[in-house]
C-alpha cells in the first residue's frame, strides 16, 4: 500500500509553525517525546516507546565457531525490521533504502563503538564463541526510528543474561539457569543515537522529529554518543550543508539528551531488577497503563466488606443445593479444557470429527499403497511385455484403475497415483474408472 | 478448517439471534445474527426452525431496511461483521425500517458511496485528478466536478495540493469513530470548540479534519483538543475548555 501523501497545506503549515518555534505536539525545539521502557518476562526483551514510535528489542545467543581472522572474539549481530504493522507503506521482505540505512547506522553505533566486550564472549579460542543476536522490530512508526531502535538495542543488551559456561580441559559445560545464574554481558558504555532535523536549508533545527516533521525536513543529522560525551558515530543525510558551529551545537545538545536517556535506562533496569528480586509482577502485561479507556484492565472498585460473611451464609442457607459440577477439567482434545458446568465446548468435537476424517483418509491411502506394493512385481512384467514406456507425469487426469487386492491384479498400474487421488477414498473402483474414461 | 469455523459461527448465531431493537446501543460481535422488528413480529424468536429473517417478503410495505457498515445480508439473514455498538436511525417519513449500522473503532477508511471526504490530489492526468481519500485505491475526480468549473474555465488545482480547501490551515488524521462523534447533530464538542476561537473547520468521513484559525498557535491548540477529545468524559472536557478559555 502506498504512503498517504502529504498535502501542500500540511507542509506549509508545518514549516510556518517551525518558523514560529511551534511543534505539532506542543513540544519545544529541543524536547524529546516521552520515552517509556518496559521489559518482557524473559531476559533480553524490551519495548521502547518514543511517543507513539514503538520498537521491540529481543536479544538471543548461540555458541558458534568464531570468524577465522578473529579467533578470540564473540560475534555481534544486529537486525532491524520494519514490519507492515508499523506503517502500511512498509513492504514486507524488501530491503528498502531506509531499512539499509538504519541497519548500517545501528551497526556503526553499537558494534563499531565497541560498547560490548566481544573478547569476554569467547569460550574456547578458535573453537567456540558466543554469537549475540539483537533483533529489533518496529511496531509502530511515528518518526525517529533510529533513536528508538538504538535505545531498544542497548537496553535489551543490558537486560540480557547469557547462560554460564565452564571449560575443564576439553570439556565445555553449559549450565541451565537453574544450575547457575545466567551472566550479564560486559558492557563498557551505552551509545545512544540522537536525531536532529534541519529545515529551510539548516536555518531551523528540531530534536526528535516525528513522522510528519520528518517528511518536510531538508536534512537529518544523527549523532551517537555515550554519557562520557564521546561521539560514537555521526551521520548527516539529506544533502544539506552544515556549518561547523551547527554540528558543535548539535553535539552539545546530544550530550545533554544522552545523559538524560542514560539515566532513564539505568533507572528502568534497576526497577526491573528490583521487581524481579522481590518476586513482584513484571512483564509487558503489567506495564500497560490501567487507568485509560483503551486499557484492558479495570480499576479496582472499593467494596463494603463489613458483614459479608453473615450475608454469604444467609445466601447459602437460602439457596438450593448446587447442581452437579464436573470437578475435573474436561479435556476434549489436547489444548482445550473446560472446568465446571455450562455449555459444552463444541470446538473439540469439531476437531475430533475432522481428525477422524483425516484418519480415515490416511488409512485409505495406506491400503491402496499396500495393495500396489504387493502387485509391483506383476505390473513391471506386464508393462515390459506391452513394450510401452512408463511415463511419470504429474497431471491429475491419470488413468488409475484400482481393483481389490484379492482380485486378479493383472491390470494395475500405479505409478501415477497423485497425492489428491491418494486422499480420496477409493471404495468404488469401477465407478472411478468410468469417470476417468469420461474425462479422457 | 474454514468450513468448521463457519459452521460454528452459524450455529452460534442461530442460537442467539437477538432482536435488533433490543440491542440498540449495545455491543454486538461479528458472527452474531440480528432480527429486525418485522421478522420479530411475524415469526419471533420463539418459532424455532423457521428462518428468522426475511428481507424480501412483506417488508417492503412497512419501510425499507438499510444495512449500514458493519452489517451484512447473508441470504435471508442479517449478520454482524464488526464489533461495536449497534445504531439505528428511523427513516424520515414512515415508521419501521430505517438504517441499522455498527459504530466501531477503526482508523482505516473503507470508501462508501455518498460519504463526504477530504482527499489529497496526488496526480493530474488529462481531465482527471487522482485523489487519495485514504482508501485502498485512489479515487478519480473529473475537473468538471469542481464548483464553477466549465470546459473553458478549469479549476486551479495543483497536484499534491488542496486547491479547493485553501492553502493555509492544518490537515490531520483522527479515528473514524471520532469523526462520526463530531459530526453527530447534537455534538457538544463542536459547540464548545466554536466558543473558544473563530475557526474554519472541515470534516471528512475518511478521518481527516482540516482546521484553520487566526494564528498558527490557535490552529495547533484546536487540532490537539479535537484529537484529545476522543478519550475524555464530558466532565474532563469541560474542565479543559474552561481552563483554555481563561488563558
Amino acid at each position: 500500500m502506498k504512503e498517504t501523501p502529504l498535502s501542500n497545506c500540511e507542509r506549509r503549515f508545518l514549516l510556518r509553525a517551525i518558523e514560529e518555534k511551534k511543534r505539532l505536539d506542543g513540544r519545544q525545539t529541543y524536547d524529546y517525546r516521552n520515552i517509556k521502557i518496559s521489559f518482557g518476562t524473559d531476559y533480553g526483551c524490551c519495548i521502547v516507546e518514543l511517543g507513539k514510535t514503538r520498537v521491540l528489542g529481543q536479544v538471543s545467543c548461540e555458541l558458534v565457531s568464531p570468524k577465522l581472522n578473529r579467533a578470540t572474539e564473540g560475534i555481534l549481530f544486529f537486525n532491524l525490521e520494519l514490519s507492515q504493522m508499523a506503517a502500511p507503506a512498509f513492504e514486507p521482505g524488501r530491503q528498502s533504502d531506509l531499512l539499509v540505512k538504519l541497519n548500517r547506522l545501528l551497526e556503526r553505533c553499537l558494534r563499531n563503538s565497541k560498547c560490548i566486550d566481544t573478547e569476554s564472549l569467547c569460550v574456547v579460542a578458535g573453537e567456540k564463541v558466543w554469537q549475540i543476536r539483537v533483533d529489533l522490530h518496529l511496531l509502530n512508526h511515528d518518526g525517529n526510528i533510529i533513536d528508538a531502535a538504538s535505545i531498544a538495542a542497548i537496553v535489551a543488551l543490558c537486560h540480557f543474561r547469557r547462560p554460564d559456561v565452564s571449560v575443564q580441559g576439553d570439556e565445555i559445560t553449559l549450565y541451565t539457569p537453574e544450575e547457575r545464574d545466567p551472566v550479564p554481558l560486559s558492557i563498557h558504555h551505552l551509545p545512544i543515537c540522537v536525531s536532529f532535523a534541519f529545515f529551510q536549508q539548516g536555518t531551523y533545527l528540531l530534536v526528535d522529529p516525528n513522522e510528519r516533521e520528518e517528511r518536510v525536513m531538508d536534512g537529518l543529522l544523527v549523532i551517537a554518543m555515550n554519557k562520557h560525551r564521546e561521539i560514537c558515530t555521526i551521520q548527516s543525510s539529506g544533502g544539506i550543508m552544515l556549518l561547523k558551529d551547527q554540528v558543535l551545537r548539535c553535539s552539545k545538545i546530544a550530550g545533554v539528551k544522552v545523559l538524560e536517556i542514560t539515566e532513564l535506562i539505568q533507572k528502568a533496569l534497576e526497577n526491573d531488577q528490583k521487581v524481579r528480586k522481590e518476586g513482584g509482577k513484571f512483564g509487558f502485561a503489567e506495564s500497560i497503563a490501567s487507568q485509560r479507556i483503551t486499557a484492558f484492565k479495570m480499576e479496582k472498585a472499593p467494596i463494603d466488606t463489613s458483614d459479608v460473611e453473615e450475608k454469604a451464609e444467609e445466601i447459602i442457607a437460602e439457596a438450593e443445593p448446587p447442581s452437579e459440577v464436573v470437578s475435573n477439567p474436561v479435556l476434549w482434545t489436547p489444548g482445550t479444557a473446560q472446568i465446571g458446568e455450562g455449555l459444552e465446548n463444541s470446538w473439540g468435537d469439531l476437531e475430533d470429527s475432522a481428525k477422524e476424517e483425516e484418519d480415515e483418509d490416511g488409512t485409505d491411502g495406506a491400503v491402496i499403497l499396500g495393495s500396489t506394493k504387493m502387485d509391483a512385481g506383476v505390473e513391471v512384467s506386464n508393462i515390459g511385455s506391452q513394450d510401452a514406456p512408463i511415463v511419470l507425469s504429474d497431471s491429475e487426469e491419470e488413468e488409475m484403475i484400482i481393483l481389490e487386492p484379492d482380485k486378479n491384479p493383472k491390470k494395475i498400474r500405479t505409478q501415477t497415483i497423485s497425492a489428491k487421488q491418494e486422499k480420496a477414498p477409493s471404495k468404488k473402483p469401477v465407478k472411478k474408472r468410468k469417470k476417468k474414461k469420461a474425462a479422457n | 478448517m474454514a468450513e468448521a469455523v463457519s459452521v460454528v459461527a452459524e450455529s452460534l448465531a442461530g442460537d442467539r439471534a437477538r432482536a435488533a431493537r433490543n440491542v440498540l446501543d449495545q455491543v454486538v460481535l461479528p458472527g452474531e445474527e440480528l432480527l429486525l422488528p418485522e421478522q420479530e413480529d411475524a415469526e419471533g424468536p420463539g418459532s424455532a426452525g423457521e428462518r428468522p429473517l426475511r428481507l424480501n417478503a412483506g417488508t417492503r410495505s412497512r419501510g425499507r431496511v438499510v444495512c449500514g457498515p458493519g452489517l451484512r445480508r447473508y441470504g435471508d439473514r442479517l449478520l454482524v461483521t464488526k464489533c461495536g455498538r449497534l445504531r439505528h436511525k428511523e427513516p424520515g417519513g414512515g415508521s419501521g425500517g430505517g438504517v441499522y449500522w455498527v459504530d466501531s473503532q477503526q482508523k482505516r477508511y473503507v470508501p462508501v458511496k455518498g460519504d463526504h471526504v477530504i482527499g489529497i490530489v496526488t496526480a493530474k492526468s488529462g481531465d482527471i485528478f487522482k485523489v487519495d481519500v485514504g482508501g485502498s485505491e485512489p479515487a478519480s475526480l473529473s475537473y468538471l466536478a469542481f464548483e464553477g468549473a466549465t470546459k473553458r474555465n478549469r479549476p486551479n488545482v495543483q497536484a499534491s495540493g488542496m486547491g479547493v480547501i485553501g492553502q493555509d490551515g492544518l490537515l490531520f488524521k483522527v479515528t473514524l469513530g471520532l469523526i462520526r462523534k463530531l459530526l453527530a447533530p447534537d455534538c457538544e464538542i463542536l459547540q464548545e470548540v466554536g466558543k473558544l476561537y473563530p475557526l474554519e473547520i472541515v470534516f471528512g468521513m475518511n478521518g481527516r479534519i482540516w482546521v484553520k484559525a487566526k494564528t498558527i498557535q490557535q490552529t495547533l491548540i484546536l487540532a490537539n483538543i479535537l484529537e484529545a477529545c476522543e478519550h475524555m468524559t464530558a466532565d474532563q472536557r469541560k474542565q479543559i475548555f474552561s481552563r483554555l478559555a481563561e488563558c
